[in-house]
Protein backbone atom coordinates (compact mmCIF):
# COMPACT_ATOMS: atom_id res chain seq x y z
CA UNK A 1 0.00 0.00 0.00
CA UNK A 2 1.24 3.55 -0.95
CA UNK A 3 3.15 4.61 1.97
CA UNK A 4 2.32 8.67 1.30
CA UNK A 5 -1.33 7.82 1.08
CA UNK A 6 -1.99 7.61 5.13
CA UNK A 7 -0.75 11.30 6.30
CA UNK A 8 -3.15 12.40 3.10
CA UNK A 9 -5.68 10.91 4.38
CA UNK A 10 -5.45 11.58 7.95
CA UNK A 11 -4.47 15.28 6.97
CA UNK A 12 -7.65 15.11 4.96
CA UNK A 13 -9.52 13.72 7.88
CA UNK A 14 -8.61 16.01 10.20
CA UNK A 15 -9.86 18.91 7.96
CA UNK A 16 -13.17 17.42 7.77
CA UNK A 17 -13.24 16.46 11.62
CA UNK A 18 -12.05 20.39 12.51
CA UNK A 19 -15.08 22.09 10.28
CA UNK A 20 -17.36 19.47 11.44
CA UNK A 21 -18.29 20.81 14.84
CA UNK A 22 -18.88 24.52 13.11
CA UNK A 23 -20.87 22.99 11.16
CA UNK A 24 -23.06 20.81 13.84
CA UNK A 25 -22.96 23.82 16.36
CA UNK A 26 -24.47 25.72 13.28
CA UNK A 27 -27.59 23.22 12.58
CA UNK A 28 -30.86 23.82 13.62
CA UNK A 29 -32.18 22.58 16.63
CA UNK A 30 -34.54 19.01 15.83
CA UNK A 31 -38.09 19.87 16.63
CA UNK A 32 -38.90 16.85 18.67
CA UNK A 33 -35.56 16.16 20.30
CA UNK A 34 -33.57 19.55 20.43
CA UNK A 35 -29.76 19.36 21.31
CA UNK A 36 -29.61 15.67 21.73
CA UNK A 37 -30.53 15.24 17.51
CA UNK A 38 -26.78 16.30 17.06
CA UNK A 39 -25.40 13.38 18.36
CA UNK A 40 -26.98 11.89 15.00
CA UNK A 41 -24.34 13.22 13.25
CA UNK A 42 -21.37 11.55 14.23
CA UNK A 43 -23.90 8.25 15.09
CA UNK A 44 -25.12 7.84 11.44
CA UNK A 45 -21.48 8.62 10.35
CA UNK A 46 -19.72 5.93 12.59
CA UNK A 47 -22.23 3.79 10.77
CA UNK A 48 -21.29 4.35 7.09
CA UNK A 49 -17.65 4.21 8.09
CA UNK A 50 -18.48 1.07 9.23
CA UNK A 51 -20.60 -0.36 6.32
CA UNK A 52 -17.85 0.79 3.87
CA UNK A 53 -15.10 -1.00 5.85
CA UNK A 54 -17.60 -4.27 6.01
CA UNK A 55 -18.01 -4.13 1.97
CA UNK A 56 -14.32 -3.64 2.06
CA UNK A 57 -14.00 -6.71 3.82
CA UNK A 58 -16.40 -8.58 2.07
CA UNK A 59 -14.97 -8.41 -1.35
CA UNK A 60 -11.32 -8.44 -0.19
CA UNK A 61 -12.43 -11.98 1.65
CA UNK A 62 -13.89 -13.31 -1.73
CA UNK A 63 -10.96 -12.22 -3.67
CA UNK A 64 -8.71 -14.47 -1.53
CA UNK A 65 -10.85 -16.82 -0.89
CA UNK A 66 -11.65 -17.44 -5.02
CA UNK A 67 -8.27 -16.21 -6.34
CA UNK A 68 -6.19 -16.55 -3.23
CA UNK A 69 -4.69 -13.10 -3.52
CA UNK A 70 -2.24 -12.31 -0.11
CA UNK A 71 -2.86 -8.61 -0.74
CA UNK A 72 -6.77 -9.46 -0.37
CA UNK A 73 -6.19 -11.11 2.46
CA UNK A 74 -4.38 -8.53 4.73
CA UNK A 75 -6.53 -5.82 3.31
CA UNK A 76 -9.75 -7.76 4.74
CA UNK A 77 -8.34 -8.25 8.50
CA UNK A 78 -7.27 -4.67 8.17
CA UNK A 79 -11.05 -3.55 7.06
CA UNK A 80 -12.30 -5.89 9.71
CA UNK A 81 -10.55 -4.25 12.35
CA UNK A 82 -11.75 -1.28 10.98
CA UNK A 83 -15.20 -2.20 11.18
CA UNK A 84 -15.10 -3.60 14.51
CA UNK A 85 -13.73 0.26 15.64
CA UNK A 86 -16.61 2.26 13.66
CA UNK A 87 -19.42 0.01 15.04
CA UNK A 88 -18.12 0.57 18.63
CA UNK A 89 -18.53 3.88 18.08
CA UNK A 90 -21.86 3.66 16.51
CA UNK A 91 -23.10 1.27 19.49
CA UNK A 92 -21.73 3.87 22.07
CA UNK A 93 -23.27 6.57 20.62
CA UNK A 94 -26.63 5.12 20.25
CA UNK A 95 -26.94 4.82 23.72
CA UNK A 96 -26.22 7.71 24.84
CA UNK A 97 -28.83 9.51 22.16
CA UNK A 98 -31.41 7.07 23.16
CA UNK A 99 -30.92 7.58 27.33
CA UNK A 100 -32.36 10.84 26.29
CA UNK A 101 -35.01 10.21 23.65
CA UNK A 102 -36.03 6.57 24.60
CA UNK A 103 -35.27 6.96 28.22
CA UNK A 104 -33.36 3.70 28.29
CA UNK A 105 -30.07 2.89 27.29
CA UNK A 106 -30.65 -0.20 25.13
CA UNK A 107 -33.83 -1.43 23.55
CA UNK A 108 -33.61 -5.04 22.24
CA UNK A 109 -35.31 -3.66 19.05
CA UNK A 110 -34.64 -5.45 15.49
CA UNK A 111 -31.86 -2.68 14.42
CA UNK A 112 -30.42 -2.46 17.99
CA UNK A 113 -29.80 -5.94 17.90
CA UNK A 114 -29.10 -6.84 14.17
CA UNK A 115 -26.18 -4.61 14.84
CA UNK A 116 -24.84 -5.79 18.03
CA UNK A 117 -24.93 -9.45 16.16
CA UNK A 118 -23.11 -7.82 13.37
CA UNK A 119 -20.55 -6.29 15.45
CA UNK A 120 -20.08 -9.69 17.31
CA UNK A 121 -19.71 -11.63 13.84
CA UNK A 122 -16.81 -9.30 13.30
CA UNK A 123 -15.16 -9.31 16.71
CA UNK A 124 -15.37 -13.34 15.76
CA UNK A 125 -13.37 -12.67 12.42
CA UNK A 126 -10.82 -11.04 14.42
CA UNK A 127 -11.12 -14.06 16.93
CA UNK A 128 -10.52 -16.75 14.55
CA UNK A 129 -7.73 -14.88 12.98
CA UNK A 130 -5.94 -14.52 16.01
CA UNK A 131 -6.64 -17.94 17.63
CA UNK A 132 -7.48 -19.92 14.48
CA UNK A 133 -3.88 -20.94 13.55
CA UNK A 134 -3.21 -22.30 10.27
CA UNK A 135 -6.36 -22.23 7.80
CA UNK A 136 -8.25 -19.94 9.77
CA UNK A 137 -7.72 -17.10 7.05
CA UNK A 138 -9.48 -18.82 4.81
CA UNK A 139 -12.63 -19.76 7.18
CA UNK A 140 -12.34 -15.89 8.52
CA UNK A 141 -12.94 -14.85 5.10
CA UNK A 142 -15.91 -16.79 4.58
CA UNK A 143 -16.91 -15.37 8.17
CA UNK A 144 -16.29 -11.78 6.20
CA UNK A 145 -18.22 -12.77 3.60
CA UNK A 146 -21.35 -13.16 5.49
CA UNK A 147 -20.39 -10.16 7.24
CA UNK A 148 -21.24 -8.37 4.46
CA UNK A 149 -24.36 -10.37 3.60
CA UNK A 150 -25.65 -8.99 6.85
CA UNK A 151 -25.20 -4.62 5.64
CA UNK A 152 -28.25 -4.91 3.53
CA UNK A 153 -30.60 -6.35 6.46
CA UNK A 154 -28.98 -3.90 8.72
CA UNK A 155 -29.72 -1.06 6.73
CA UNK A 156 -33.30 -2.01 5.80
CA UNK A 157 -34.22 -3.24 9.48
CA UNK A 158 -35.77 -0.52 10.43
CA UNK A 159 -38.07 -0.04 6.92
CA UNK A 160 -39.50 -3.82 6.94
CA UNK A 161 -39.27 -4.57 10.68
CA UNK A 162 -41.33 -2.90 13.54
CA UNK A 163 -38.69 -0.80 15.62
CA UNK A 164 -38.95 2.25 17.23
CA UNK A 165 -35.38 3.27 16.18
CA UNK A 166 -35.67 5.96 13.56
CA UNK A 167 -35.82 5.18 9.90
CA UNK A 168 -33.20 5.17 7.36
CA UNK A 169 -35.43 6.54 4.66
CA UNK A 170 -35.55 9.99 6.55
CA UNK A 171 -32.02 10.57 5.72
CA UNK A 172 -31.97 11.80 2.06
CA UNK A 173 -35.14 13.61 2.23
CA UNK A 174 -33.74 15.96 5.26
CA UNK A 175 -33.42 19.38 4.91
CA UNK A 176 -29.72 21.28 3.49
CA UNK A 177 -29.31 22.54 6.99
CA UNK A 178 -29.64 19.53 8.29
CA UNK A 179 -28.41 17.57 5.23
CA UNK A 180 -24.51 19.04 5.13
CA UNK A 181 -23.24 18.58 8.23
CA UNK A 182 -24.66 15.04 8.04
CA UNK A 183 -22.81 14.09 4.46
CA UNK A 184 -19.81 16.30 5.70
CA UNK A 185 -19.26 14.09 8.90
CA UNK A 186 -19.90 11.00 6.64
CA UNK A 187 -16.93 12.37 4.52
CA UNK A 188 -14.93 12.70 7.48
CA UNK A 189 -15.30 9.40 8.81
CA UNK A 190 -15.34 7.73 5.86
CA UNK A 191 -11.50 9.40 4.92
CA UNK A 192 -10.80 8.65 8.35
CA UNK A 193 -11.96 4.95 7.56
CA UNK A 194 -9.53 4.87 4.84
CA UNK A 195 -6.61 6.77 6.12
CA UNK A 196 -6.90 3.73 9.34
CA UNK A 197 -6.96 1.24 6.73
CA UNK A 198 -3.71 2.11 5.12
CA UNK A 199 -2.28 2.28 8.53
CA UNK A 200 -3.19 -1.18 8.97
CA UNK A 201 -2.77 -2.72 5.72
CA UNK A 202 1.19 -1.24 6.25
CA UNK A 203 1.36 -3.02 9.24
CA UNK A 204 0.20 -6.30 7.77
CA UNK A 205 2.08 -6.04 5.11
CA UNK A 206 5.35 -5.37 7.36
CA UNK A 207 4.00 -8.80 9.44
CA UNK A 208 4.19 -10.95 6.25
CA UNK A 209 7.41 -9.33 5.47
CA UNK A 210 8.80 -10.50 8.78
CA UNK A 211 7.54 -13.64 8.26
CA UNK A 212 9.48 -14.34 4.84
CA UNK A 213 12.45 -13.30 6.85
CA UNK A 214 12.00 -15.47 9.30
CA UNK A 215 11.45 -18.51 7.11
CA UNK A 216 14.41 -17.36 4.73
CA UNK A 217 16.64 -17.72 8.21
CA UNK A 218 15.22 -20.66 9.58
CA UNK A 219 16.21 -22.27 5.82
CA UNK A 220 19.52 -20.84 6.39
CA UNK B 1 -2.87 -26.50 -1.56
CA UNK B 2 -2.36 -25.61 1.98
CA UNK B 3 -1.03 -22.58 2.95
CA UNK B 4 2.04 -23.06 5.68
CA UNK B 5 2.77 -20.52 8.04
CA UNK B 6 4.94 -19.92 11.20
CA UNK B 7 2.75 -22.71 12.86
CA UNK B 8 4.12 -25.45 10.85
CA UNK B 9 1.80 -28.29 9.21
CA UNK B 10 2.98 -30.95 11.65
CA UNK B 11 0.34 -30.13 13.92
CA UNK B 12 -2.57 -29.72 11.16
CA UNK B 13 -5.43 -31.80 12.48
CA UNK B 14 -5.24 -30.79 15.54
CA UNK B 15 -5.44 -27.22 14.87
CA UNK B 16 -8.25 -28.10 12.42
CA UNK B 17 -10.17 -29.66 15.12
CA UNK B 18 -9.47 -26.45 17.57
CA UNK B 19 -10.49 -24.19 14.70
CA UNK B 20 -13.58 -25.84 14.42
CA UNK B 21 -14.06 -25.36 18.57
CA UNK B 22 -13.58 -22.03 18.12
CA UNK B 23 -16.33 -21.59 15.93
CA UNK B 24 -18.54 -23.75 17.49
CA UNK B 25 -18.48 -21.45 20.77
CA UNK B 26 -19.00 -18.63 18.46
CA UNK B 27 -22.15 -20.23 16.65
CA UNK B 28 -23.18 -20.87 20.47
CA UNK B 29 -22.48 -17.70 21.87
CA UNK B 30 -24.23 -15.92 19.02
CA UNK B 31 -27.32 -18.21 19.05
CA UNK B 32 -27.30 -18.28 22.93
CA UNK B 33 -27.43 -14.16 22.32
CA UNK B 34 -30.56 -14.64 19.79
CA UNK B 35 -32.40 -16.71 21.96
CA UNK B 36 -32.29 -14.36 24.85
CA UNK B 37 -33.19 -11.32 22.44
CA UNK B 38 -35.88 -13.32 21.82
CA UNK B 39 -37.12 -14.08 25.00
CA UNK B 40 -36.54 -10.59 26.04
CA UNK B 41 -38.31 -8.75 23.05
CA UNK B 42 -41.36 -11.08 23.35
CA UNK B 43 -42.86 -9.60 26.88
CA UNK B 44 -42.03 -6.17 25.89
CA UNK B 45 -44.00 -5.75 23.26
CA UNK B 46 -47.52 -5.05 24.72
CA UNK B 47 -45.91 -2.80 27.21
CA UNK B 48 -44.24 -0.14 24.73
CA UNK B 49 -46.47 2.76 25.14
CA UNK B 50 -46.23 2.22 28.86
CA UNK B 51 -42.39 2.03 28.85
CA UNK B 52 -42.05 5.58 26.43
CA UNK B 53 -43.34 8.55 28.12
CA UNK B 54 -43.44 11.56 25.80
CA UNK B 55 -40.56 13.80 27.17
CA UNK B 56 -42.89 16.96 27.48
CA UNK B 57 -44.83 14.89 29.89
CA UNK B 58 -41.54 14.00 31.83
CA UNK B 59 -41.25 16.32 35.70
CA UNK B 60 -37.81 18.42 34.56
CA UNK B 61 -36.36 17.28 37.91
CA UNK B 62 -36.08 13.79 35.96
CA UNK B 63 -35.19 14.71 32.79
CA UNK B 64 -31.57 13.99 31.96
CA UNK B 65 -29.69 17.17 30.45
CA UNK B 66 -28.61 16.31 26.51
CA UNK B 67 -25.42 18.41 26.73
CA UNK B 68 -23.71 16.13 28.65
CA UNK B 69 -24.68 13.31 26.76
CA UNK B 70 -23.67 15.22 23.31
CA UNK B 71 -20.72 15.92 24.64
CA UNK B 72 -20.05 12.24 25.89
CA UNK B 73 -21.02 11.08 22.51
CA UNK B 74 -18.38 13.66 20.52
CA UNK B 75 -15.68 12.33 23.25
CA UNK B 76 -15.60 8.92 22.73
CA UNK B 77 -15.79 8.83 19.04
CA UNK B 78 -12.61 10.80 19.43
CA UNK B 79 -10.74 8.54 22.11
CA UNK B 80 -11.81 5.56 20.24
CA UNK B 81 -9.77 6.65 16.66
CA UNK B 82 -7.17 8.06 18.54
CA UNK B 83 -6.61 5.24 20.73
CA UNK B 84 -7.05 2.79 17.88
CA UNK B 85 -4.62 4.86 15.54
CA UNK B 86 -2.05 4.54 18.90
CA UNK B 87 -2.58 0.75 18.57
CA UNK B 88 -1.33 0.92 15.35
CA UNK B 89 1.14 3.10 15.20
CA UNK B 90 2.86 1.12 18.32
CA UNK B 91 2.21 -2.33 16.82
CA UNK B 92 3.82 -1.16 13.45
CA UNK B 93 6.63 0.25 15.56
CA UNK B 94 7.28 -2.98 17.38
CA UNK B 95 7.00 -4.96 14.12
CA UNK B 96 9.25 -2.50 11.88
CA UNK B 97 12.05 -3.08 14.69
CA UNK B 98 11.65 -6.54 15.16
CA UNK B 99 12.24 -6.46 10.93
CA UNK B 100 15.05 -4.67 11.49
CA UNK B 101 16.66 -6.87 13.61
CA UNK B 102 15.84 -9.80 11.59
CA UNK B 103 17.20 -8.03 8.40
CA UNK B 104 20.93 -7.31 10.32
CA UNK B 105 20.80 -11.39 11.27
CA UNK B 106 19.85 -11.73 7.78
CA UNK B 107 23.34 -9.50 6.72
CA UNK B 108 25.38 -11.08 9.01
CA UNK B 109 24.22 -14.69 7.56
CA UNK B 110 24.95 -13.34 4.85
CA UNK B 111 28.77 -11.86 5.76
Amino acid sequence: MNKRAFPVLMGLSLVFFAVAPVLIVRAPYEQEMGLIQKIFYFHFASWMAMYLAILVLGIASALFLFRRKPAADRLAVAAAEAAVVFGLMGLITGPLWAVKSWGVWWTWDARTTMAMILELILVAYLILRAYGGPGSDRLAAGLGMFAMANLPFLYVSTEIWRTIHPPTSVVPTLPVDFGLPLWWSVAGFVVLCLALLTARVRLEEQRATLDRLYLALEEE
Amino acid sequence: MLRLDRFGVSQEKALVYRRLTIVAVLIVCVGLLGATTTQAAQPAQPSVPEGFVPMDDVPPEDQLPAAPLLAAAYVVVWVIALGYLWTIWRRLGSVEKELADAMRRVGADGA
